[in-house]
């Protein structure tokens, strides 16, 4: 009966709004919150849509329905900007795991928001200039931790030597996000949804870690370990990325299925491949969100060398390429499709990086 | 409770200094210690763009960086944009004459970030622009006349006219 009431209060008070009309929530939300009928899922943030790998126990549920919608105000912390590597690097090594590096904020503060993470100490790496440079150093090119996706994509020597970076760079979160958020940021997360780990492996690319004790480079293939979890020991900051420059003429490729712009991939590939008289000579293959860490594809990659990457070959190696994943379902789609959708992206990926190579002789 | 900080920023051409929290974001800053309600909070997740201002140069989702980071910035809100004399700027007015708003809860995100485009990319084409604005959802307007503000404003500034008339 109660329902009843309500329903009929709610289709009057419907008319009368006839005159007024809102785009975003459609008219239901105004109309239940003048009837006083408890709004059963307000949604400002869907928890779960933000990583399906968080631990389900930040999820505040009760019958399906939401309790409490997130705080999104951070919580309280010591906010640090040091000037110097070594200075940022004695804070995290004083404050320990109560201390996180703040770089561009783009993964850490929604983090906060939510209070998924509430360091005490935020040590803020923009004065540190240091961290912004983008260098040839041999057959080596060496970005900053601190380089902005906008200044790599502006950067006229990753263009030039690797412009799979800047295509990737591109793909990432929307223009505004890119002008902050940074390549060190991207890699040293650990958030499985990111992309530039799979293309940092795919280019044999390492990490330097520098901490009180000094400075050590790990690989990016064995950085990562699961979601949040990487190589990275307490007090450690990554200073930079250094990525042996693939030769002249190589094909690189980054295919990247995704539902809008910003969102992480559905399923994506990255190839860097050299070619020599027609033939693929070398090539290798990583994957982006299709495991709790990104994925290097050596048995797919060695499938393709020697051969004309004609489509039995190709399929092959899309085949076992896919063989290796092990997607989460979320809202991007349940495991079966981004399998499926790795497999498509490693086959274009791999025609893309051919077509781009210099065939050789 | 953490000690308050001292930050300095230009904001609209005026330096103003304050003690803030170091949890507090540049958007509340703004809006709350300044008064510069232009930005708006949409999402709070910075997938919106409606508190997009321009630090630096460079267009910020306001929502998503503390104020303490912005120490030392230079800040335009879109209570920055008008001609001295209190006119729209060009931008505004097409966005005006291009009917580029609706409800206009996105339109000072919108603005501000079609103005650093505009700066880096004097003569964007429509892809361009639709890329360029990728960060800034609008419920209203279905982007039309978003894109053709922007190009209406471009074509203002390069001294052409522009034929293309609002939907």
């Amino acid at each position: 009966m109660m329902q009843c009431s309500i329903r009929s209060a709610e289709s009057r008070i419907s008319r009368r709004m006839r005159q007024q009309y809102c785009r975003s929530s459609c008219r239901n939300p105004p109309i239940r919150a003048i009837s006083g009928r408890p709004v059963q899922a307000a949604l400002i943030v869907r928890r779960t849509d933000f990583h399906p790998r968080f631990p389900k126990a930040a999820v505040t549920r009760s019958g399906g329905k939401r309790e409490e919608e997130a705080p999104l105000i951070p919580g309280s912390f010591v906010y640090h900007r040091p000037g110097t590597v070594q200075e940022a690097v004695a804070l995290l090594a004083d404050h320990g795991d109560d201390a996180r590096p703040l770089a561009g904020g783009h993964s850490l503060i929604p983090l906060m928001k939510l209070r998924m993470a509430a360091p005490e100490h935020l040590v803020d790496l923009r004065g540190i200039g240091a961290l912004k440079t983008i260098a040839e150093d041999g057959d080596s090119i060496v970005i900053g931790a601190g380089v902005t996706q906008a200044q790599a994509i502006a950067s006229d020597l990753l263009a030039r030597r690797l412009p799979i970076i800047r295509a990737t760079s591109l793909l990432i979160a929307d223009p505004q996000i890119r002008y902050l958020g940074t390549l060190g940021g991207n890699v040293a997360n650990g958030d499985p949804g990111n992309d530039m780990p799979a293309v940092m492996q795919c280019l044999g690319a390492s990490y330097v870690l520098q901490g009180a004790d000094g400075t050590r480079e790990i690989a990016a293939a064995d950085f990562y370990h699961g979601p949040y979890d990487t190589g990275l020991e307490t007090g450690e900051l990554l200073t930079a990325i250094r990525i042996p420059a693939p030769p002249a003429g190589h094909g690189w490729a980054y295919e990247k299925l995704k539902r809008k712009v910003g969102d992480y991939a559905t399923a994506a590939a990255a190839v860097i491949l050299t070619m020599a008289g027609g033939k693929v000579a070398t090539c290798a293959i990583a994957l982006t969100n299709l495991a709790p860490t990104p994925l290097l594809a050596a048995d797919a990659a060695a499938l393709v060398v020697g051969t004309t990457l004609d489509p039995a070959t190709v399929k092959a190696a899309a085949d076992a390429a896919k063989a290796i994943t092990d997607p989460a379902g979320d809202g991007r789609g349940p495991p079966a499709y981004r399998r499926e959708m790795a497999g498509v992206m490693v086959a274009r990926a791999l025609a893309r990086a051919a077509d781009r190579a210099s065939k050789g002789a | 409770m953490t000690d308050q900080i001292p930050v300095t920023m230009t904001v609209n051409g005026k330096q103003v200094r304050r003690f803030v929290d170091p949890r507090l974001l540049l958007i509340h800053f703004l809006r709350e210690d300044l008064s510069l309600t232009g930005a708006h909070i949409g999402c709070e997740t910075s997938h919106c763009g409606a508190c997009t201002v321009d630090l630096d140069g460079m267009s910020v989702k306001s929502c998503t960086m503390f104020a303490a980071q912005a120490d030392g910035a230079a800040i335009t809100t879109i209570e920055g944009m008008a001609n001295a004399d209190g006119t729209l700027s060009v931008l505004q007015e097409s966005f005006r004459q291009m009917h580029g708003l609706q409800c206009g809860y996105c339109t000072p995100g919108m603005i501000m970030r079609a103005s650093v485009l505009l700066r880096e990319n004097p003569d964007p084409s429509d892809d361009e622009v639709r890329a360029g604005i990728s960060g800034n959802l609008c419920r209203c307007t279905g982007y039309q006349n978003i894109v053709k503000a922007v190009r209406h404003a471009a074509a203002t500034i390069n001294g052409r006219p522009h034929q293309e008339a609002a939907e």
